[in-house]
């Protein structure tokens, strides 16, 4: 005969609650660490998807991904020199914020290496690959942009011709796919007006120095196009992506990168990790200790209701005990109460989790792995949180069936 | 009937029957110094199998600390009690598990019917022979048995909450008769019984201990049904003072 389920059914009503309480609770915690897990998917999705052995970034950066990281556009053609390599692509990577419909749109711009890199390496869910150097993009499905949508960035518009999904930058922002040449032009766009303050500027400067007097040219150079005043600067970009040759020595390649004095060089497994080691890193200890502390939540608030639970049956108890039961008969009572309780809120976590996570504005990916952890973790706070009432229970002398 | 002619008509009533229950100068004494309580003192009563005896007495007298004693609840300061012929406790000490001898050997029945609530009828009868090792289906044939018996079966899957005052006493008796226990202790079974069904209850006893071989040990106030019992304790100030045998059953 089985008490705790005899007992559970006698107050179902109120055993329901309770599991529902501490199913909403344990959701929480499957949510938090899916929120991690869909976290550190965005970040290196990027990094694995878009297929480079090797990263070189801006020296004494550690890449696009962590901080801001510059090279010349020269570099590529550097690298591509290099033996061993097959080939290299630029790599624009920044964030940006406008506004849409009166609403701020943030979106993570990412530059094509056209027209070796169409995008063909990405999941489209509609529309097609980039086909033409300029002024096409393809977003993530995130943005809410669709097919066919003209957006305007900077001072040119772009046509949406494909979307994607699931590619989502570490920051939590869609990713939009553009040429190098039209990325770059969104990073660098500068209003007319900067340009004109620029070169008065610069006039003005060189009209207070002698040596503009000696050399007249100094004023005319103010005055010429944007691309060629050094305040404004000749577009860079963030990175070089290297993909090697068949049966090429990483290492070796990476050494003899390194050896230039302006750049770093990362593998891709090494920029994974410089990405989880960074930003992600806080996120996952920020989400660990949330999960720690509403787990030991969870474990007090259940812990406090089994020892409820166990002071309503304390007559109960005492009767038992006066019949002869044995204590490992109500241990064995309460214990199992504890488990039906987890195991039932566990089960109402993973069931309503499933529906509600879907609309959560960020991935929450629920890996089996972190079920089989959160699932250990729940019948390791059931047992500690039947203590309270085994403790209490052990204590009942049988007399108490006769008060 | 006097202390002086006790035993010649007990050997009347049971037939020489061999004790079931033998409790020897039990005292119990609470707390120490100042605040010490001595709530029975040098406690003797001998009940032989099939016998049924009523122990009566005042609030305070020492009934209940007597019955907790002789049920291996609340052991006695010092005495001795022996229940089947097995020494069981000496003071407060010990000679067997008694949580163990107490489901096999000792009935139990309450002024309230103190069944589990969330157990059914029968499986509050089930559970006391089950705890005892029965198997389930054996156990469930028992208690259909014994509540055909005591006039219930029909209430066999009704929770306690849905059954009278009188049904939930007799399922408390059902499962203090589950075991075949040799000793059932009853305080005040009959309180909350109106005087009819208290009368019945009595008789049940009386005809349970008569059948079975068991010794019964009766606490109540209720003197309307003393005829029932074959002998008769009181107890006053913690001391048992009196006993007498009655002349209905002794002639029976």
């Amino acid at each position: 005969m089985n008490l705790a389920t005899k007992d559970i059914r006698r107050s179902l009503g109120r055993f329901a609650l309770t599991a529902v309480g501490i199913g909403m609770l344990l959701m929480v915690v499957m949510g938090m660490g899916g929120i991690y897990r869909g976290i550190v998917e965005d970040a290196t999705l990027l990094i694995d998807r878009v297929g480079a052995d090797l990263w070189i970034v801006q020296r004494d950066t550690r890449g696009p991904f962590a901080e801001q990281s510059r090279v010349p556009s020269n570099l590529v053609y550097r690298a591509a020199a290099v033996p061993g390599v097959q080939s290299s692509r630029e790599f624009v990577y920044h964030t940006i914020q406008r506004e849409r419909d009166g609403r701020p749109l943030r979106m993570a711009v990412l530059g094509l290496s056209w027209p070796t890199d169409k995008g063909q390496w990405l999941p489209l869910t509609s529309g097609r690959l980039l086909r033409q150097a300029h002024y096409e993009m393809i977003a993530d499905e995130t943005l809410g942009l669709i097919v066919g949508e003209q957006i305007r960035l900077g001072k040119e518009s772009y046509c949406v011709v494909g979307t994607t999904s699931n590619m989502i930058s570490s920051g939590g922002d869609g990713i939009a796919f553009f040429s190098v040449a039209d990325a770059q032009a969104i990073q660098f766009d500068v209003a007319g007006e900067s340009v004109r303050l620029e070169r008065a500027a610069r006039d003005s400067r060189g009209e207070n120095f002698e040596v503009a007097i000696q050399q007249p040219m100094m004023l005319d150079n103010a005055w010429r196009p944007t691309s060629q005043l050094p305040a404004i600067g000749p577009p860079q970009i963030s990175a070089v992506m290297v993909t090697l040759s068949p049966g090429a020595e990483v290492n070796q390649i990476k050494e003899t990168i390194s050896g230039w004095g302006d750049v770093s060089v990362f593998t891709a497994e090494g920029e994974r990790e410089l990405l989880l080691t960074g930003n992600v890193e806080k996120v996952r200890r920020q989400i660990g200790l949330f999960r720690a502390l509403l787990t030991l939540i969870a474990a007090i608030i259940m812990a406090l209701i089994l020892y409820t639970l166990t002071l309503d049956k304390i007559h109960s108890i005492a009767l038992l005990k006066l019949i002869g039961a044995p204590n490992t008969v109500i241990l064995g009572m309460i214990l199992q109460q504890a488990l039906i309780l987890g195991g039932a809120g566990f089960g109402i976590a993973y069931l309503v989790g499933g529906q509600l996570f879907p609309m959560f504005p960020r991935r929450v990916i629920l890996s089996d792995e972190d079920l089989m952890q959160l699932a250990v973790i729940v019948v390791a706070i059931s047992v500690l949180s039947s203590m309270l009432g085994i403790w209490k229970a052990m204590k009942v002398s049988p007399n108490e069936a006769l008060a | 009937m006097t202390l002086e002619n006790i035993a010649s008509t007990m050997d009347m009533t049971v037939n020489g029957a061999p004790n079931a229950i033998e409790a020897d100068n039990l005292t119990k004494i609470y707390g120490s110094g100042n605040t010490e309580v001595v709530a029975m003192r040098d406690a003797t009563m001998h009940v032989k199998q099939g016998e049924v005896v009523a122990l009566l007495g005042p609030s305070g007298s020492g009934k209940s600390t007597f019955l907790t004693a002789v049920g291996l609840i609340n052991p006695p300061s010092s005495g001795k009690i022996t229940i089947d012929g097995k020494l069981v406790l000496e003071g407060d000490t010990p000679h067997t598990n008694l949580g163990s001898f107490r489901r096999q050997h000792i009935g139990f029945i309450f002024q309230k019917s103190n069944l589990i609530p969330f157990l059914s009828a029968a499986e509050n009868i089930q559970i006391a022979m089950q705890l005892n090792g029965e198997s389930r289906r054996a156990a469930r044939q028992r208690a259909m048995e014994l509540m055909d018996y005591l006039g219930v079966a029909d209430r066999a899957d009704n929770l306690p909450s849905m059954l009278s005052g009188g049904q939930q006493q007799r399922i408390a008796v059902a499962r203090a008769l589950a075991n075949h226990p040799s000793v059932i202790l009853a305080d005040e079974p009959t309180a909350a019984l109106d005087g009819q069904l208290g009368r019945q209850v009595m008789e049940l006893f009386a005809q349970v201990a008569h059948e079975q071989g068991a010794g019964v040990i009766v606490v109540t106030h209720d003197q309307r049904a003393l005829d029932v019992f074959d002998t008769i304790y009181e107890m006053e100030d913690g001391l048992m003072c009196k006993q007498t045998v009655n002349s209905i059953q002794t002639t029976r």
